[in-house]
């Protein structure tokens, strides 16, 4: 029964036009190579986590060249945010490094920090846009869950740890919810876009830090959107 | 050239060599060193991207800075941060210690004074609390340590000439310096005119320990029985100088200049603008377009949280490298000009281009180790002691202004000279 009315409300709130977008994120060239975090050795309570070697994530690439943390979104969207009642975001601190390493939220919606270590981190964040406020709040070992909510759009508004200065982390806050951050194959799917003409855009720390945009056509059946991203 | 009897009438202050206070001496020269040993603290924190480790100040972590467990303090960058913050009390005591040495009983009276305004100030700004609550607990602590320093029933003489306003100069300086290392925690995340005043206050800190640095070593300097038998005997026996002393001037500026430069590029926390040497981005000159920009940023792979670079941080790198040729060849020529000095002089100019190549060397390695935190620290330590040893040389070098008697203005005495108050400058040899 609560499922029915579960389906029933669903139908009610989805218009009947909406549909998903589909893709993936290619990257093309040679990316750099990945560095070894050799800090994390030489820290007495991190060194412990980890018994084989820690390197960087910029780029995460996956089978046929897919690239993962890409953040895909549409564009000259704002004011439909549902954050405020959306489920939180969750960032974890494990192992020394937070996870996951790129993610995005929508305005007005928790952000919720976790310390999963056995040590103490400092939850830094650095907003770039000025109505973002800037926290630098310490978080014991097994210390409460820190809360974070941001107003504003801001693309990569970084989170990190002064303790650890290899910790860092990058949370796009969007102001709609029609978003998603590509898998390691560089596959994504942005659920619910209601059925019309849009801009959509991908960003990735590296690689398009200013967004790669193409038009998409959202269907019934929804639409299909590929980006092919360069490192030169 | 007043203003060369004016800070130094030490110099000039008595046919016999003045008995310097042994103990003094040493003491101003610890004060030094530890001042150094703090630069180079300081510099770890910012090398290793820590300064933000503890959030809060004067706490540590709501403790009391002199409390913190051992445990937290050992923990990652926070022993870098929490580290510093001892180390720089322990020489704002130094600091207060000399002044109420260099002062002698008659700093007792304002020492009282400032200690207890500076806790009723710190009162006061932790009444109004937010952001002021840190300064207020600072000038509670330091106000303390000045109240007891003017406590102290101890009637030693004031030191000569002007080494007690020189011990007083540090004594502000040592408590802006601490203050401006708090509020660049404090106030790290608010902007004003588009600037964030944790780098602004960073970058001021940074440079401001270098100032401060410079004048400990001339306290010690002029505490030093080397000076107070030299210097007189320099003035009474007009030893000459073959080296320019405005050339070893411009030298000593050049190299503030290149502090000055390095402080603003290592507090924006951005890494290495150009990641190869002797080339920058595989050119004489590096393409600074947006798309130049972009590509350096898409290809650089930081292992700590840096900031994108800009076009901006590239060209002061340039410049950074342009200056230190600068640098370079003014050194080398005032080593030139000193190769046949009858005395130490040319020993010591030897041991600053000596210094400068080491420190050119450095920062080539800086840039080869992509920025190792020890590597980009022991760059500023040497940065640091090529400029005290700059000023110091600056200062040694102006005694060519006073070869003899003749040079000082007719009509001062020497008990005028060296009460400071020369009138006139006396006219360039």
């Amino acid at each position: 029964m609560k499922a029915l009315i579960a389906l029933a409300t669903m139908a009610a709130i989805i218009p009947a036009t909406a549909g998903n977008i589909t893709g993936k994120v290619t990257l093309k060239g040679t990316p750099p190579a990945e560095k070894e975090i050799t800090s994390i050795k030489d820290d007495a309570n991190c060194g412990k986590l980890h018994t084989e070697a820690v390197k960087t994530r910029f780029y995460v690439v996956g089978k046929d060249n897919g690239l993962g943390d890409t953040v895909v979104m549409l564009k000259g969207i704002s004011g439909k945010s549902t954050g405020a009642s959306a489920a939180p975001l969750i960032v974890d601190q494990k192992g020394c490094f937070y996870t996951p390493y790129v993610t995005a939220c929508q305005t007005g919606q928790k952000i919720t920090v976790k310390n999963s270590d056995p040590v103490l981190h400092n939850v830094h964040t650095e907003p770039a846009v000025s109505e973002n406020k800037s926290y630098n709040l310490p978080q014991m070992a097994g210390g409460a869950d820190l809360n974070f909510t941001y107003d504003k759009a801001e693309s990569f508004l970084k989170f990190k740890c002064d303790v650890h200065p290899w910790m860092f982390a990058y949370v796009t806050v969007v102001d709609h919810p029609y978003f998603a951050v590509s898998d390691k194959d560089g596959n994504f799917t942005i659920k619910d876009v209601p059925a019309g003409k849009y801009t959509i855009t991908a960003l990735h720390r590296k690689a398009a830090v200013a967004g790669v945009d193409q038009e998409v056509e959202v269907k019934a059946d929804g639409a299909t959107a590929n980006f092919t991203l360069e490192v030169k | 050239m007043a203003a060369a009897v004016f800070i130094f009438p030490a110099m000039v202050s008595s046919a016999q060599p003045i008995p310097a206070n042994f103990w003094l001496a040493r003491f101003a020269v610890f004060t030094a060193l530890a001042t150094l040993g703090l630069v180079g603290m300081g510099g770890l924190v910012t090398s290793h991207g820590v300064g933000m480790a503890v959030p809060d100040w004067p706490t540590s972590y709501g403790y009391n800075m002199f409390a913190l467990p051992i445990s937290m303090w050992l923990t990652g960058g926070v022993f870098h941060e929490h580290t510093h913050r001892l180390w720089a009390s322990f020489v704002g005591v130094l600091v207060v210690i000399l002044t109420r040495w260099l002062g002698g009983r008659e700093s007792r009276m304002p020492l009282l004074a400032i200690g207890a305004a500076e806790i009723l100030a710190g009162v006061g700004l932790l009444q109004i609390g937010g952001d002021w609550r840190g300064a207020g607990h600072f000038l509670q602590g330091i106000g303390g340590v000045v109240l007891l320093a003017g406590i102290v029933w101890v009637r030693n003489e004031r030191a000569r000439g002007r080494l007690p306003q020189l011990g007083w100069a540090a004594f502000w300086l040592v408590q802006l310096q601490g203050l401006l290392g708090g509020l660049r925690v404090v106030l790290d995340a608010h902007v004003l005119a588009d600037v964030r005043l944790g780098t602004a206050f960073g970058i001021f800190h940074g440079c401001l320990a270098q100032v401060f640095l410079v004048l400990l070593a001339v306290i010690a300097l002029f505490t030093s029985r080397w000076w107070s038998h030299r210097g007189a005997q320099i003035l009474r026996s007009g030893i000459e100088s073959s080296v320019p002393a405005r050339l070893v001037l411009i030298a000593t500026i050049l190299i503030f200049l290149q502090l000055l430069i390095g402080a603003t590029m290592r507090h924006q926390h951005a890494g290495l603008a150009i990641s190869d040497f002797p080339l920058a981005h595989g050119r004489l000159w590096p393409d600074m377009s947006p798309e130049a920009i972009a590509r350096y940023n898409a290809q650089r792979i930081e292992t700590i949280a840096s900031r994108p670079i800009t076009a901006v941080q590239i060209a002061l790198q340039m410049a950074h490298r342009f200056l230190a040729l600068a640098i370079l060849v003014a050194v080398l020529a005032v080593a030139w000009q000193a190769r046949r000095e009858k005395t130490s002089f040319r020993r010591f100019a030897w041991v600053w281009l000596a210094m400068i190549l080491a420190q050119a060397g450095l920062g080539a390695w800086v840039i080869w180790s992509n920025k190792a935190a020890d590597v980009a620290t022991a760059h500023v330590m040497l940065g640091a002691l090529s400029l005290v040893t700059g000023a110091l040389a600056s200062i040694i070098t102006l005694r060519r202004f006073y070869p003899s008697g003749a040079a000082i203005p007719a009509g001062a005495s020497f008990e005028a000279v060296r009460a400071g108050i020369l009138s006139s400058p006396p006219a360039n040899p």
